[in-house]
């Protein structure tokens, strides 16, 4: 298909997105990340049953967290997407890359580049 | 097992506020199971904390522990090596553990990560309920099991007042009424003529009003 996609994305692979823990969403934008989305199979169609709608569940409880800290739950995000939909992927990947670029960069990253200046 | 859960962040936030170094306490025991205070939260609680100060162009250092609990002396013990490097500790122990923890390391500031809630169960994964408020004198014997000091409102004794309606309690139409259900089991055991039984007037000065309780077990003291 040669299907393109935003190249500031960079792509974590996981067996399933039921082993994405909070931890791991919140590193992400500990360490720099503007944004993170997780993308998952398609509700019901869980090769573990229910690995995507645990993670819908922790994507939803750590949105609220970053809200907490002032980072920003919008820069989270989980999509569902059949593992042979690769024109969808493109298209969250592009939605995602204009939504996280308006928001502009994390005030973590800010915070990062001012401590690797100093 | 002890139900707590998390304090609001900025809460914590306010309590180390002039603080550059803190140690993060986990506890293994009742608040891991009830995904309070457990080592994955001490996790999530230091990450958090840590873009909460970067957020502000300050640095916090946080280091984490996770001991097996904090209401012994034995593990407590575990970080008194290390206490004195840090300005303050924020433990995710009940508030007997951050108790604990204040009491033995006087110095050192301790605050509390967690609301402690309530002794109860786990009734399914991510819910918590109260069964019990350690009255000092458990009827359960007398009321098939089911406690009233602890699931009834009004903590009756002899029976439902005129609120409950339809198994339920007047206070919320979600929560069972604990007479409904002492009634309904002692009538599944055939054991209905126990609701006849009058229990006395309940001796509260082994629950709380009688000030702080202690057990002391002079076979096992040392």
């Amino acid at each position: 298909m040669r299907l393109t996609y935003p190249d500031s994305i960079r792509i974590i692979r996981l067996p399933c997105t039921g082993k994405v823990d909070v931890i791991l969403m919140m590193e992400a934008f500990r360490k720099g990340a503007d944004g993170v989305y997780v993308v998952g199979c398609l509700e019901g169609e869980c090769h573990y049953l229910t690995g995507n709608l645990r993670a819908k569940k922790k994507v939803e409880y750590t949105k609220k967290l970053l809200d907490e800290i002032g980072v920003g739950g919008e820069r989270l995000e989980m999509y569902n997407i059949a593992a042979s939909d690769g024109p969808r992927f493109a298209e969250v990947a592009k939605e995602m890359h204009e939504k996280i670029k308006a928001l502009g960069p994390s005030p973590i990253r800010g915070a990062l580049q001012n401590k690797e200046a100093a | 097992m002890i139900v707590a859960e998390r304090k609001p962040i900025d809460e914590i936030i306010e309590f180390m506020r002039d603080c550059k170094k803190i140690l993060l306490v986990g506890c293994n025991e009742c608040v891991t199971v009830c995904y309070a205070g457990g080592k994955k939260e001490v996790e999530i609680l230091a990450s958090a904390l840590k873009m909460a100060f970067m957020k502000e162009g300050k640095e916090l250092e946080v280091e984490e522990v996770t001991l097996e609990r904090q209401c012994d002396h034995e593990y407590l013990e575990e970080i008194r090596k290390i206490i004195d490097e840090y300005d303050a500790v924020v433990s995710l122990a009940c508030g007997v553990g951050v108790q604990f923890m204040a009491e033995k390391y006087f110095r050192t500031p301790v605050f509390p990560g967690v609301n402690t809630l309530f002794m109860g169960v786990t009734e399914e994964r991510g819910v918590w309920a109260e069964r019990c408020q350690g009255c000092g004198k458990c009827i359960l014997g007398e009321t098939a099991g089911i406690c009233p000091v602890s699931r009834c409102a009004k903590r009756l004794l002899n029976g439902p007042c005129g609120g409950s309606t339809k198994g339920k309690c007047e206070i919320n139409k979600e929560l069972d009424c604990a007479w409904q259900l002492i009634i309904d089991r002692l009538k599944e055991l055939g054991m209905l003529e126990d609701y006849e039984k009058l229990i006395p007037i309940k001796d509260w000065s082994t629950e709380r009003a009688g000030g702080p309780r202690k057990v002391v077990r002079e076979d096992l003291k040392q």
